[in-house]
């Protein structure tokens, strides 16, 4: 039996304050506060709701966004395609007949779930937050317990308010130190998913600690929890601090007055007690972490990029092995090439990982160097900059990114989840290879027969004026 | 949900590490507001030649005449990894598998399983090797009994050989009685306001 005395994690304490019945023989059944959900992972969910006569118990709970299928040249929700139209009306319809606040088509708040949330204040300490979405370990970043999932759970969590789930594992990640000039929060996942290798945290719930860490902006601490998934973990979660009070403050859904006093006082004991025990540690030093560049087809398959493409011999257990000998002749790489002698033909800037305000800074302080210099994208490469939602569009223009990026010969484009999975018609060609501020470069994750290499917005913006992977660092 | 109580299929051996959920249905084909219509585009990209389906790739394990009719799929480490899609699964279950078997799954992909009626089986790296080696060689047939935890077959001595794997409780008792899991934490309503009373305001 758990006493309240006993040294806990954080995602302990999570679970303690969410856990609504854990009985004998039965999964133990969590509260759930938020949920988030999107066209593609409710409608089958919402079926059957209307199959078993059953109500959605809190649809204030709850909150709709058009972000998957939706296309990035058109308000239009014809512009999507007849399979993608069908959908997102059936999210406008299901949400009316459930009473479901819904952000759609050119709604100012509408955004991919995962850049929407955090940016209204839906997205709390303390919480737990789901959606029939891997990414949603992005919300981790403020020490919400945040995690994907099926449409069957979406359902559940509508029905009931609540989840059955079992307790994970704990792993703890501690980047000690302070990362170089240059290196972005993209670099610091992509070479902790490095170390550990694509399901290193399956099983596990991963708290994010140390000074590099703490020293990171919301934004950049939600691209770090964003891939956890990319891992294998559950969730990723970073103890709440200052930062991120002063980030909830004030937004549109964040509590206000006498409450939010009350939400402080109760989210300052969200961390790890000292002396938690967790089941796994990984430690790494922030000033070895140089910039990051997949060369393969799972995110665990990446090197620095002042490094060189890999050889099969590099590894010495038979399936990374294997892995790597498909990745290669999936990708057309050749062992020892350099990463920064590969060109790439198309750069996407966009994602929830990387869609936010700071992302586009970062891309257009790159971009705007180089067009000092009377440089711009390179004719053979199409490059698209697809922002977050309708609130960083907007703050994006207020600040004249869009016109920096526009200039340059990249195309601005309108809010969604675009070509980190392509389910519009943001898709790659059979042989294409992009440079993308995504998460995953499955085979034909962005399309058939396409080549993912990812990056941070830093890295893409380079390498769609240079034509290849650059080191910005020299 | 169908109860599941035992059942014995043929085995296919997909020899690959890391299968993630695109693999298993490439998001074109998520664009459905129904449940039914996936299993056709299981595998897509492996499985068909052409972008549209026509033409089945003879070099894909499940267009091989002698694992026709398989309903036991055999995979390597980290299988399912990826999307929270459900359609995954959906997918498998549509194809006509009843059960997946690997050393290792995704959790997002194994709690669609199990909510679905669709059994993951894990089982160790060695007796995921003596099933490869038994299903590649000659067909497989194997028998999976959810009551007693095991699943087991006759090797090719002739011999019968048996692996038990785990299964959470309850997740085992929702897979044998086909219990609705929605339905089950619906007559805990008072269990669910008496929580909700004590909520923070903020929460």
């Amino acid at each position: 039996m758990t006493t309240n005395t006993a040294p806990q994690t954080l995602y302990e304490k999570l679970w303690q304050t969410h856990l609504v019945e854990e009985k004998n023989g039965e999964t133990p059944l969590l509260y759930v506060d938020r949920h988030l959900i999107h066209e593609v992972t409710s409608p089958q969910a919402f079926a059957n709701l209307r199959f078993h006569n059953r109500p959605v118990r809190h649809p204030e709970r709850t909150i709709a966004t058009m972000d998957h299928n939706i296309s990035t040249r058109s308000i239009k929700i014809d512009a999507a395609g007849e399979g993608a139209a069908n959908q997102l009306r059936a999210l406008e319809k299901n949400c009316k007949d459930f009473g479901i606040e819904l952000f759609g088509m050119g709604h100012k708040n509408q955004g991919i779930a995962h850049v929407m949330g955090p940016e209204l204040g839906l997205t709390l300490p303390g919480t737990i937050i789901v959606c029939g979405d891997s990414h949603t370990a992005t919300h981790g970043a403020f020490g919400a317990l945040a995690f994907g999932i099926g449409t069957s759970e979406v359902e559940h969590v509508f029905a009931t308010q609540t989840l059955r789930q079992t307790k994970a594992k704990t792993m703890k990640i501690e980047v000690k130190g302070h990362v170089g000039k240059g290196i972005s929060a993209k670099d610091i996942i992509l070479a902790i998913i490095g170390k550990t290798g694509s399901a290193g945290a399956t099983g596990y719930v991963v708290e994010y600690c140390g000074e590099a860490i703490e020293a990171l902006s919301m934004e950049e601490r939600m691209t770090v929890c964003n891939m956890s998934i990319e891992f294998g973990a559950k969730a990723g979660l970073v103890a709440p601090d200052q930062t991120t009070f002063d980030y909830v403050e004030g937004k549109e859904y964040a509590p206000k007055g006498d409450v939010w006093q009350q939400a402080l006082n109760d989210w300052k004991q969200l961390k790890s007690d000292d002396d938690a025990i967790f089941d796994s540690i990984i430690t790494l030093e922030a000033k070895d972490i140089k910039a990051q560049v997949t060369w393969g087809t799972n995110p665990g398959q990446v090197t620095s990029i002042d490094s060189i493409v890999p050889s099969p011999d590099d590894f010495n257990d038979p399936i990374e092995k294997e892995s790597c000998i498909n990745a290669l002749a999936y990708m057309d790489l050749v062992a020892g090439t350099k990463i920064t002698d590969i060109s790439v033909n198309k750069v996407f800037i966009g994602s929830c990982t990387n869609s936010r305000i700071e992302d586009l800074r970062a891309a257009a302080s790159v971009v705007k160097d180089y067009s000092a210099k009377g440089q711009r994208v390179q004719s053979s490469i199409d490059a698209i900059v697809v922002p977050g939602s309708y609130r960083v569009k907007a703050q994006a223009e207020s600040e004249g990114l869009d016109k920096i990026f526009s200039d340059a010969g990249f195309e601005w484009r309108l809010p969604g989840c675009s070509m980190c999975l392509g389910m519009n018609d943001d898709v790659l060609e059979e042989g294409d290879r992009c440079a993308s501020t995504s998460n995953r470069n499955f085979e034909g994750r962005q399309g058939r027969g396409s080549r993912t290499h990812l990056v941070s917005p830093e890295m893409a913006a380079a390498a769609a004026i240079a034509g290849h992977f650059v080191d910005l660092n020299h | 949900m169908e109860k599941f109580i035992t059942h014995t299929g043929l085995v296919v051996p997909l020899d690959i590490a890391n299968v993630d959920t695109d693999q298993i249905i490439p998001k074109q084909f998520l664009q459905k507001t129904e449940r039914v219509g996936f299993g056709v585009h299981l595998f897509h990209d492996s499985r068909y030649l052409d972008h549209s389906g026509k033409e089945p790739n003879p070099e894909f394990i499940l267009n091989k005449p002698e694992y026709q009719g398989t309903s036991i799929l055999l995979a390597r480490e980290n299988f399912g990894c990826g999307s929270s899609r459900e359609h995954a699964p959906w997918a498998l279950e549509e194809f006509g598998f009843k059960a997946v078997i690997a050393p290792s799954f995704a959790d997002i992909f194994y709690g669609n399983c199990i909510n679905i009626g669709l059994l993951p089986i894990k089982l160790s790296e060695d007796e995921i090797e003596q099933l490869f080696n038994q299903a590649q060689d000659a067909q497989l047939n194997l028998t999976v009994d959810l009551a007693n935890n095991n699943v087991s077959f006759i090797n090719k001595s002739g011999d019968k050989v048996s692996f038990t794997f785990a299964l959470d409780k309850f997740q085992k008792y929702c897979l044998e009685e086909g219990v609705d899991s929605i339905g089950w934490t619906l007559d805990k309503l008072d269990t669910i306001e008496a929580f909700e009373g004590k909520m923070p305001s903020w929460q």
